[in-house]
């Protein structure tokens, strides 16, 4: 790691200095000529992608990396989710998954000296009815073994939590407790995707922007082209000339299965795509995220004071991002149901994301039948809060050749076993 | 919003339909090995462009269908066709 150079340092004293003298900042990455060989590729310049490259050089001293991305980076899912982070998953797999990478997004301003504005607010998940009370009350208890500071609340200590509530018995859907979180909160998503290609580009990591992977280079698989199991991966090509590589790493979330089929390997995936919408700015009233199983919405309010809205993926499996008004109005009368308050505002915009989902709502990391083809995928809805420790894991998965006990449940190779990982109970709609 | 062309109700919202997603055949399940039973049940093709994918007029006339649509741009091609119950896709 001898050539790394650590990134110029933000600072108070630095901001006032280029203030005064109306100094320009500097580029933050460099915009370096694609070269014909790495020693691993990374497909998505999203938060898992930039991860991955960071960490592989950062704790693995692996830097001869390129991160390609076909439009800019973070221009996929890592800036359209509503940035929420928690770690009170219902497996015992996904709890300390998720909770390592709340450790990192805790330290991650300090790491990558950029703030990331992560606000620890607390997360609340609203039971509705009999059944969910029951799940919240197990998922606390699955937290509790694992020290994750999680409990069930009752209305009273909901209302007093969050005053906006309309916690009253007469409701169609009345509150009926909540599972509360304290170390759940939001973070700045671009902030994030920022600090990592900053770090990861000071390590001597390629980004590539604009660079859009065509196809991918195989021989020796059963496929035609030497693609398919039994073959290994020879490198891409992209719209800017072919790349040469052993490992290539598919981080591509929405886009998952085209280029997983370009290596001809089939996913169990299917891509729907996510509604989120933001409302008009007004002073802070909210103090924690709110999630609504029953009534498939969360809900949280940003630094700006705009309320940031999430639902459940649409139920129809498609690459298309227009928004619907389905969506606007169903979000409309649930959200009034739980906030009758803020019946006045108006919703600025709304915008949709693409979402790689598994059957069993965890993700496919790992390995695939075609060696040196190694997948960061199906990252569903949850893909935001997991960025960093997937980083970590896939770093590892790559510079040591075998799976992390973090991430060995996640394998794909689950789905031919029958070994299947069900996290739909914590993450179908909970946020 | 997507008006979906039902063969008997004519043009729907999509909302009012369910989704049936990209039909596969579904193996024997007394000769199926766990392999391709398991590839029957968990694997897509989910391809970005022209795909024929399975309709349901659930609040409508409750037939089956089948629908030419490109996933990326949400066009629609060709009249819908006559599906059968899949029994299979979420």
């Amino acid at each position: 790691m001898g050539k790394h150079k650590s990134p110029a340092r933000y600072s108070a004293a630095g901001l006032a200095w280029r203030g005064l003298r109306r100094k320009p900042w500097p580029r933050v990455w460099r915009e370096p000529e694609l070269k014909s060989a790495y020693d691993v590729i990374i497909v998505g310049g999203g938060i898992h992608g930039l991860a991955t490259a960071y960490y592989l050089a950062s704790n693995h001293g692996i830097t001869n990396v390129a991160v390609l991305d076909k439009a800019y980076l973070g221009s996929g899912g890592s800036g359209r989710n509503t940035a929420i982070v928690r770690s009170n998953y219902l497996t015992p797999e996904g709890v300390a998954f998720y909770d390592r990478s709340l450790q990192l997004y805790n330290t991650m301003s300090a790491d990558l000296n950029i703030n990331v504005m992560f606000s620890e607010r607390g997360h609340m998940t609203l039971a509705h009815t009999d059944s969910a009370l029951r799940t919240m009350n197990w998922r606390a208890e699955v937290n509790k073994l694992q020290d994750i500071d999680s409990s069930v609340i009752d209305p009273g200590e909901v209302k007093k939590l969050a005053p906006s509530l309309d916690t009253s018995p007469d409701t169609r859907y009345p509150i009926l407790g909540a599972l509360y979180h304290p170390p759940g909160g939001t973070i700045r998503h671009d902030a994030v995707v920022w600090g990592y290609a900053r770090a990861a580009d000071s390590y001597g990591v390629d980004l590539h922007q604009k660079t859009e992977v065509i196809d991918i280079l195989c021989e020796g698989g059963e496929g035609p082209a030497g693609k398919g199991a039994g073959g290994k991966v020879t490198g891409v090509r992209t719209n800017r000339g072919d790349i040469h590589a052993p490992v290539v790493v598919n981080c591509t979330a929405g886009w998952a299965s085209t280029i997983a089929a370009m290596a001809g390997v089939r996913l169990p995936i299917t891509t729907h795509p996510l509604q989120a919408a933001v409302t008009e700015p007004v002073k802070t009233f909210l103090p924690t995220v709110i999630v609504s199983g029953s009534l498939h919405v969360y809900v949280s309010q940003t630094d700006r004071g705009e309320l940031v809205f999430g639902a459940s993926v649409d139920p129809l499996a498609t690459y298309d991002m227009r928004g619907t008004l389905e969506f606007t109005e169903e979000l409309a009368s649930h959200v009034l149901e739980l906030m009758p308050g803020v019946s006045k505002m108006r919703l600025m915009r709304q915008w949709a994301g693409l979402c790689d989902m598994t059957p069993d709502y965890s993700p496919v990391m790992g390995p695939t039948p075609v060696d040196g083809f190694v997948v960061d995928v199906g990252w569903g809805t949850y893909g935001f809060k997991a960025g960093p420790v997937s980083g970590e894991q896939m770093a590892a998965c790559i510079a040591h050749g075998t799976m992390p006990d973090l991430i060995a449940p996640f394998v794909l190779s689950r789905f031919t076993d029958g070994t299947l990982v069900g996290e739909k109970g914590a993450a179908a709609v909970g946020h | 919003m997507l008006l979906v062309p039902c063969p008997n109700c004519g043009p729907r919202n999509a909302a009012d339909m369910s989704y049936g997603g990209e039909p596969h055949t579904r193996p024997d399940p007394n000769t199926a090995s766990p392999a391709q039973w398991r590839t029957y049940l968990y694997l897509r093709d989910n391809e970005s462009g022209w795909i024929t994918e399975n309709w349901y007029c659930s609040s409508g006339c409750r037939k089956h269908f089948k629908l030419e649509r490109h996933t990326l741009t949400g066009e629609l091609r060709n009249p819908p066709l006559p599906g059968v119950k899949t029994g299979g896709p979420r």
